[in-house]
């Protein structure tokens, strides 16, 4: 492939990343802290990473990639404080499940055993409860795993919201998988499996009590499925990472920043539904920050572009799949987008929270 | 998405480019006055693919950017109060004042909360009888129709613990005071769509006449920008400085009658401080006499505010396109919109803001196009 444009030499990596103030400015934790943006990976990187470095957890992938006996297996865990915890399209309960189920699916692993905790506010309906567990059955069957293990704790009213959930899983990495961000090479096509922005504009609508013409649910559900389809059409894929908090902007920022490559994204090229987009527009946010929870990016070398691509729109989850970028040489660590009219632009990670506008 | 694409085409953008470049003889400095306006060029790239003669600067049009900062220190006071209800928009949240914002008092335990109609504060001021629910009323002519019928519904309901802490601002005078600035350079304006939507454009006739200027009321959306750039030009070319409006398919010369009715009814005209521009005359509206029990600056004693502005920010000359986001030494370094200096930084509004967020901070990228 040609590129059109060379580039200066500039490390883009390093003045993005670099964070001109170190984390102590803050005297206390903010909800910004809690976005998926610049300020959560600062969060992780100066507060916690440094503290239990090691092999296993530097590669900040969505989950560790661990080898015991010459098993190669992932190990993943996640916590669930969504509010309203039932929504158009799921509840937390699914949405547990799914997470875990979903990050070790992005290792490339088979999920196999689930853990799971509650933390819960006293006076929580039981009710309520009945019908999240239930519903992690539910998913839990769908995404052929078991809870083997968990806990429950209350908390007084007040202390908690409602009801809160970690869970943790383990999976097995098939013999000759092998996904990871070193992987990464200029001219990789980029693919996503559909329409972008949909369990965050859902949430929003029950939270905000925004009433649209059609219902906007959410796009939680388990991935594993479509990532061996995935993998039976090709063992060849490069990177897979689900796009959850903090949108495709994030995943894609992350991957650019530890790839140290660019990426090239077209603004027409990514499915959005017409009343997502709508929505997006009336709330003044970019749907390219909007939280998914069953969306993925692929990253494949163009020679099985189109044999994944088919694969993935024969899955009920990826019919909407379409490619929507390409991974570069220039812009080294940053993702550049060409806009609907043909201008360009940088795509960088929010500092804090998405807030609305005012007009 | 119909009515949103047709107004986002690659196509029909370079054909209204090619006629800008035609027409174009010798450089020109054109302000679009709005917040928005300024979002959706750097967003789209839209200053990079006009011919070089064209320099867009931006204007003061962020209501967040110009909210003054005793205002802000007077909110974070009120906020911090535990028998109140903080509701405010979005994106005033992380406006620094003098010594925090309303993120970090919400951290240390301050009930504020998000809404996007004023409309919903009644409601949260009925959930809530024992609390004082305030809304921090901001924003040019178009939040005032919807800020002032909060007021109108809480006196027609007899809601009593409900205030708002007005900060109103007006454009029109901004725009004079632009224009009587000695540094000013802004030669044409792309005037404010969504204001002149609520107020008409009656008020811009003089001031196009007075001081010589096109001015062209525009949309939002990337076609509406650059067709308002041409409409400008050619004025400005043909020697003309004319009240011309590229966005009739929303705003009409007369504006929207009833809403204007409902803002004269509970807001009169009055002198306003703005951030980073110092105090204008008659560009802001109060709270009329007959409502002040819902005037959260006289029901609160918040008078004595010791204010203290970041003493490297330059977001008024921003505000008044006389300078751009990256000519300040702070820009990227010290002020980012995790740690902004100034509103400019945080809003999506805000000239710095949008800079910062879509990479205008480094020097031009070119981005790499794969065939």
């Amino acid at each position: 492939m040609e590129i059109k444009e060379i580039n200066s030499s500039i490390d883009y990596a390093t003045l993005l990343g670099s964070c001109p103030l170190p984390i102590t400015n803050y005297k206390e934790v903010t909800l910004a802290h809690g976005s998926g943006g610049k300020l959560t990976h600062r969060l992780i990187e100066q507060m916690i990473l440094p503290q239990f470095k090691n092999e296993f957890l530097s590669p900040l992938h969505d989950g560790a990639l661990l080898n015991i006996n010459n098993t190669k297996l992932a190990f993943s865990t996640d916590s669930y404080v969504v509010n309203p915890i039932f929504f158009p399209g799921g509840n937390i309960g699914e949405l547990a499940v799914n997470g875990t189920v979903n990050d070790l699916s992005m290792c490339g692993a088979k999920p196999m055993y689930l853990s799971a905790g509650f933390i819960i506010e006293e006076g929580f309906a039981m009710e309520d409860f009945w019908r999240v567990i239930l519903s992690m059955q539910n998913a839990a069957k769908k995404a052929c795993v078991l809870f083997v293990t968990g806990d429950t704790k209350v908390v007084d009213r007040g202390k908690g919201d409602q009801i809160y959930i970690n869970t943790s899983g383990i999976g097995i990495i098939p013999d000759d998988v092998n996904i990871k961000t070193a992987n990464v090479k200029a001219g990789d096509k980029i693919i996503i499996n559909g329409t972008i922005a949909d369990h965050g504009i859902a949430i929003m609508s029950v939270r905000e009590n925004l009433e649209f013409e059609t219902e906007i649910r959410s796009d939680t559900a388990a991935l594993n499925g479509l990532v061996e389809t995935i993998l039976n059409a090709s063992k060849d894929v490069h990177m897979l990472r689900d796009a959850t908090r903090g949108g495709v902007t994030s995943v894609m920022t992350e991957i650019a920043e530890s790839a140290k490559l660019g990426v090239y994204l077209e603004e027409t090229k990514i499915p959005i539904r017409e009343e997502v987009k709508g929505a997006c527009e009336i709330l003044g946010l970019d749907p390219l920050y909007v939280a998914n929870e069953g969306k993925m990016i692929v990253i494949v070398p163009p020679g099985i572009c189109d044999t994944v691509l088919q694969a993935m729109q024969s899955h009920p989850l990826g019919k909407n799949a379409a490619v929507i970028g390409e991974v570069v040489n220039q812009h080294a660590g940053m993702v550049m987008m060409k806009t609907a009219i043909g201008g360009s632009r940088v795509v960088d990670m929010l500092s804090g929270e998405q807030l609305p506008r005012i007009c | 998405m119909k009515y949103l694409d047709e107004y986002r085409d690659e196509e029909l953008a370079q054909k209204l480019i090619k006629e800008i470049a035609r027409i174009v003889t010798k450089p020109w400095v054109i302000m679009e006055v709005c917040g928005g306006q300024t979002h959706s060029i750097v967003k789209y790239g839209l200053d990079r693919m006009l011919p070089p003669e064209i320099e867009l600067v931006h204007g003061p049009g962020c209501p967040v950017c110009v909210t003054s900062l005793e205002m802000i220190d007077k909110a974070h006071a009120i906020a911090s109060r535990e028998d109140v209800i903080f509701c405010s928009f979005g994106d005033m949240l992380r406006v620094p004042g003098s010594h925090s914002d309303l993120l970090v008092l919400k951290s240390r335990g301050a009930d504020i909360r998000v809404v996007y109609s004023p409309i919903d504060c009644l409601k949260i001021a009925k959930a809530n009888p024992g609390k004082k629910v305030v809304f921090f009323a901001i924003g040019f002519e178009t939040t005032a129709p919807a800020n002032a019928m909060s007021v109108w519904l809480a006196k027609q309901q007899g809601i009593t613990n409900f205030s708002v802490l007005v900060s109103h601002v007006l454009v029109p005078p901004a725009m004079a005071a632009i224009l009587q600035s000695p540094q000013n350079r802004v030669q044409a304006f792309l005037g404010p769509g969504h204001v002149c939507t609520v107020m008409g454009y009656n008020e811009y006739f003089p001031l196009a006449s007075t001081f010589k200027v096109p001015i062209v009321i525009t949309g939002f959306e990337p076609m509406d920008l650059l067709h308002g750039v041409l409409m400008t030009v050619k004025q400005l070319e043909e020697g003309r400085a004319e009240v011309e409006n590229q966005y009739s398919r929303v705003v009409n010369e007369a504006g929207n009658r009833t809403a204007m009715d409902l803002v004269y009814k509970v807001f009169e005209v009055s002198d306003r401080k703005w951030r980073g521009i110092g105090s204008i005359p008659q560009s802001g509206y109060k709270l009329k006499s007959e409502f002040k029990d819902y005037d959260a600056e006289l029901i609160f004693n918040v008078d004595k505010i010791d204010t203290q502005e970041s003493s490297v920010c330059i977001s008024g000359l921003v505000l008044q396109g006389v300078k751009k986001p990256q000519q300040c030494s702070a820009f990227g370094k010290q002020c980012t919109p995790e740690h902004p200096l100034g509103a400019t930084m945080v809003s999506g509004e805000g000239a710095c803001a949008a800079y910062y967020t879509y990479g205008r901070f480094l020097e031009k990228i070119e981005m790499a196009v794969p065939e």
